[in-house]
This record gives structure tokens, sequence and C-alpha cells, in this order.
């Protein structure tokens, strides 16, 4: 089924708040419509969000596999190419644990940022409707809902004193047009 | 903070932009004398490799010389980042906003000019790849694990990648801000750094976990780091390196430099940049705080390392301990670190009036590096310098021209570098900047109107 969306653009935050609660009172469910700001405001500004993530998995898979790049680096390379220095154990813990210590964290933090990009959908590539007028301020509500009831959707906008309203064909300004 | 400024969304993004769109005159000072000297490292450096190592001061037994000196001081500053970064954004400090950026910056830059004096050191860069990465496949022959200098590139490598990550990861939003007003090439670059960015709630979210998480998982690392390098000293048997007090010694001094080059890069950004609103006497009251706990925690290890040479009475050490505080120029130098490494500074940064004057701070944190370079060197060549048994050759070690045209470059190189970054990014997270705005409140107290901070956790 096509999905139409629909960005109202709001100079404050209050404005924003009501359109929030606007398009919840039309019907409209939280994972309808999304803010769009440019900065973060604290968490439930605009109501209830769906906040389930998996974020914190990535740190510990990247350090495991960090953890084995260490011991395979530190141990299997030794191994292969058998060579006693000084009297020095084939397998010397205390200088093994450094590099495997920094593989350990090095995957962590790497799988830390893939885990941040995935869970916030980066890279975006795709179409979705979006202003400059967002990083300079203002606040977007961005409507994504099935063709029938997007005028519905433009109408809740509308109730919150929006600068604009923006739709796939275009700006529909921030009042009906007259008949 | 109590002396925020209310400022607009538009008036804060044009602000924090200015240094990209207008370059000031002192900003082609900057770029034109900080090119020359670099011009001048490039000149040194080329010198070395055509004629070799012979053209630099080092001889046996003095190896390492100016090149490692810098290498270790370099490092030291690098953890200006994540001291300011990492800890003040666990610890929610409202102070951080103005500084994390540029404090992040100054790490990678410094980590980088670090990283080239152990290579341009061997003399012939291009075959050090041998010790960096595991090479020549077909004969399953590997470096040595179980020596200090396989463990120094993981280190810094490991500490290099999560720094550019951490920084890149907190400059997505800021790029997403710079596609949305720029033309031309610039535009293509941010489009292609934003990746697409909208600043829905989700992604806000992901921002503020991910600041937390990567921070927790960095200031691991860069402990780990500074104690790994003095490791390249004290796994060796050299008196006075064989010491298990150098990881928390060069870790504290590392920080003690560090921050103290975090204030001057803030002085400069406020005069270069004209940030006052943003980079505020209050910040430099602040970090000038934690200076004093800082420079003194490093005083105590400085004088650890002195007393636990000397405790042992072994005549070896003691030898050495002699020639370094009773010994022309060594008895000079470690007055010298004394003096500007805590004596002149700490006493200053106790009073507040002096702590909100810019210059001073600016001048006293440039001090403190004096002192830090100095104490580096204090550190590493007496040891070296020394008569062993068995030695067959011997001589004093006398820096030449090109090692203190090295040594004076990397300070160009450091210095461009961030120039150039502030022409192309933002020195101060804009976006940190208005959330600042966001969750600041005006509370009224009796008579009296306070701002305040919101916090969510």
């Amino acid at each position: 089924m096509a999905i139409r969306e629909v960005l109202g653009l709001y100079r404050d935050l209050d404005s924003a708040v009501a359109a929030a609660d606007a398009l919840r009172e039309a019907g409209f469910s939280r994972s309808e419509f999304e803010v769009l700001s440019n900065a973060p405001y604290p968490e439930g500004t605009f109501g209830e969000e769906s906040g389930i993530h998996r974020l914190f998995v990535f740190p510990l898979i990247g350090a495991a596999c960090g953890f084995a790049a260490g011991l395979l680096i530190t141990g299997g390379t030794q191994l292969s190419f058998p060579l006693l220095t000084g009297g020095k154990p084939l397998l010397s813990i205390p200088p093994m644990i450094i590099i495997m210590y920094e593989g350990t964290m090095l995957g962590a933090l790497i799988f830390t940022v893939l885990g941040v990009l995935f869970e916030s959908r980066l890279p975006w590539i795709g179409r979705a409707l979006y202003d400059p007028r967002i990083t300079a301020g203002y606040i977007g509500i961005l409507v994504r809902t099935a063709p029938e009831r997007e005028a519905k959707a433009i109408e809740a906008l509308r109730k919150a004193n929006p600068e604009d309203i923006l739709t796939e064909n275009g700006t529909v300004g921030k009042q009906p047009a007259r008949s | 903070m109590q002396e925020r400024h209310r400022l607009g969304e538009e008036e804060i993004t044009r602000e924090l932009f200015r240094p990209l769109v207008t370059t000031t005159p002192m900003m082609w000072v900057g770029f034109i004398g900080l090119g020359a000297v670099l011009a001048i490292f490039v000149f040194a450096v080329s010198w070395m490799f055509y004629w070799g190592l012979g053209v630099t001061g080092l001889s046996r037994p003095n190896m390492w010389g100016f090149m490692i000196v810098n290498f270790v001081f370099w490092i030291g500053i690098s953890h200006a980042g994540v001291m300011i970064s990492a800890i003040l954004r666990l610890t929610q400090a409202e102070w951080r906003r103005p500084v994390t950026r540029a404090a992040e910056v100054m790490t990678i830059f410094s980590l980088m000019t670090a990283m080239l004096h152990p290579v341009i050191h061997t003399g012939r860069p291009w075959r050090t790849l041998y010790w960096v990465f595991p090479y020549d496949f077909w004969r399953n022959l590997w470096p040595d694990v179980r020596g200090p200098l396989v463990w120094d590139p993981s280190a810094i490598l490991t500490y290099l990648t999560g720094s550019t990550l951490f920084l890149y990861t907190t400059m997505i939003p800021d790029m997403a801000l710079a596609r949305d007003r720029t033309t031309g090439w610039r535009r293509v670059l941010y489009t292609i750094l934003a990746l697409g960015w909208r600043g829905n709630e989700r992604q806000w979210k992901m921002q503020t976990i991910a600041g937390f998480l990567l921070s927790g998982l960095i200031l691991p690392v860069f402990v780990s780091v500074h104690s790994i390098v003095s490791w390249d000293f004290a796994v060796s048997l050299v008196p006075t390196w064989h010491a298990t007090v150098f990881a928390p010694y060069f870790v504290i001094g590392a920080i003690h430099s560090g921050v103290s080059a975090v204030v001057t890069l803030m002085a400069l950004m406020r005069w270069l940049f004209r940030f006052d609103h943003y980079i505020r006497l209050e910040h430099f009251d602040a970090i000038g705080r934690l200076l004093i706990a800082v420079g003194t925690g490093w005083l105590w290890f400085f004088l650890l390392d002195i007393f636990f040479a000397i405790y042992p009475q072994e005549a070896r050490e003691l030898e050495i301990m002699q020639f370094r505080l009773f010994q022309w120029p060594f008895n000079v130098l470690t007055a010298l670190i004394f003096i500007f490494g805590y004596f002149i500074p700490v006493p200053i940064w106790i009073f507040q009036r002096f702590r909100r004057n810019v210059k001073i701070m600016f001048w006293t944190s440039i001090l403190v590096n004096v002192g830090m370079w100095a104490e580096r060197y204090w550190l590493i060549k007496p040891g070296l310098m020394r008569k062993y048994e068995f030695t067959f050759d011997w001589n004093w070690y006398r820096p030449s021209i090109v090692e203190l045209s090295i040594v004076l470059g990397s300070f160009a190189l450091v210095g461009f570098l961030l120039l150039v970054f502030s022409k192309i990014f933002p020195p101060i997270s804009v976006w940190e900047e208005k959330e600042g705005q966001h969750f600041a409140q005006q509370l009224q107290v009796g008579k009296r109107v306070v701002n305040a901070i919101v916090r969510e956790f």
C-alpha cells in the first residue's frame, strides 16, 4: 500500500507539541508521525515515543570480535613461527593481554559507531519529505500515512498554527484555500 | 552555568559558522606564519631522509632524541580531548559544550603528529610498515608481540580510530546543518558527511546514548595509551626508566599538559573567532580549578619518581638521579620543570580573579607546556647519556638544527591543521550549544533569578 507523507513546520516548541496532540486526537498513532528538530529535546517532550533499540548489544559483539582478533594476532602469530627469545615463554600472557585489550576496545568502539548508525537508520538515501528550515530552528512534524488519511493529517497539523505544510506535491499552505 | 547569554537559534548558527565563511586578518597571519614554519619542517625532514640520521644529534648511546621526546609530548597533549570530552560528558558538566569539539580535534591532530615522529625517526619511514603490521605472509614470520614497539602502534591506532569515530559521530548533526546552508563543493562534502541526517527523535536519542557509550569506552583506551607509551621506557633496563610508577606518572603528566593545551586553545579561539558568548570566563574558571587538582597530582607523581629512584640506594639509579638533579644542564632543567610546571601556574590559579583572566590563563598554560616538554626531555635523555660498563662508545646529545626545526614544525603542523579544520567544520558543536539553550531555565529563588539547567539522567 502506498504511503503518503505530510510535513508540518512549526516555529516554536509549543505549536509543535500542540500539533502532536492534534494528530493523536485525530486518530494517528505515535508510529505514524515523527518529530524533526535541530537539537535534542528531553525525552517525552512530544509525548510517548517508541524507544526500543539494541544499541547496547553492538559494543559487546564488537568487544568479542576484537578480543578474538587480538588473541589470533598474539597467540596465532607466535605459534605459527615459534621463535624463543631471551628464554621467555612463547605465549607470554602479560604482553598478549596488552594487544588483546586494545583489540577488544577497538572492536567495541567500531561496533558502537556502527550500531549508532544502524539504529539511527543512517546512511539514509531514501526519499523523505524534509525542509532546510528544520536545521534553522523550525520543528517539523512528519506524518506517514495512507493516501486516504492525508487530508485528515493536514487538517490536524493546521490546528496548531504551522508556518507551512508540505506534501509530496508541494506546499499546501498553513490555511485551507478559499473556494 | 551562571553567565549564560540567551541566544537565538539563528544567532548561534551565524556566530559559530563565522570562521567557515569569513577569514579574518588574524587567521591569514596564522595560515601564513604556520605555513612558513611548516615548510621549514618539511624541508628539515626531507633533508634528513636524503642525508640520513647523521644530520641529527643522534649518536651512540643517544639513539633516542628530540623526536622521541616530541612523540611523548604530543601523545600527552592528545589526552586533552578525552579528558575534557569524555569525562565531562559522562558527568554531564555543562561547561563542556564549547570546548569538546576543539579538544577532540586537538586529540586527533596531536596523535597524528605524535605518530609521525617515530616514523620519521627511523630515517627510512617506508620500512616502518614492517613493524606496524604483520608482514611477509609467505614465510609466516611476524612481529614479536612481546616487544613494546608493537604495543605502541596498537594502542595509538586504537586511540586514533576511537577518537576519530567519536568526533565524527558527534559532528553528524552539524554536517546536516552545514549541508542545508551551503552550495557548491561544500554542499557536496557536507551532504556526504551528514549521511542523510534529518534530526528525528530516534536519531537524537542515539546521538545522546552514543555520547555516553563512546565516552565510557574511550576512557580506558585513553588511560592505556600513555601507560603503554611509558612502558616503552619502563620495560627496558635503563636506570631511572625502569620504574613501576611510570604508567600513572605519564598519564597524569599527559592530563596536565593536555588540559593546559585546551586552555591555550580556548583563549586562541576566543581571540581569533570572537567566541566570547560561548567560551566564557566561567569556563576558564572551571578548567583552572580542574588544573589545580591535576597539576598537584602531577607534582606528587613527579616527586614519587625521584623518591623511588633514591630509596633503593642502587648505585646506577643514584648516579643518574644525581646527574639529573645536580649537574648542568639538567639541574637547570629540573628547576625549570618545577617552576614552570607547578610553582608559577598553580599558585596563580588558586585566585579566582586570575582564573577569570584570559591572558593570564593563556600564558600560564603555555608555561605548563614548556615545563612539560622539558620534563619529557629530562625523563628520557639523562638515562641514555650515561656511560655504562662495557660501553665502547659514549657521547653527549646535542640536538642539531634539523631536530630543532622538526620540534618547532610539529607545533606549526598541529596549529595549521586546527586552523584548516575550523575553516571547513564548525570548531564548536552547534547542536550541543543549541541543546544547552533548550535545557536552560531561569528560576526565581527568593528575590533573585538564577540560571539553571534541566538534566535528563
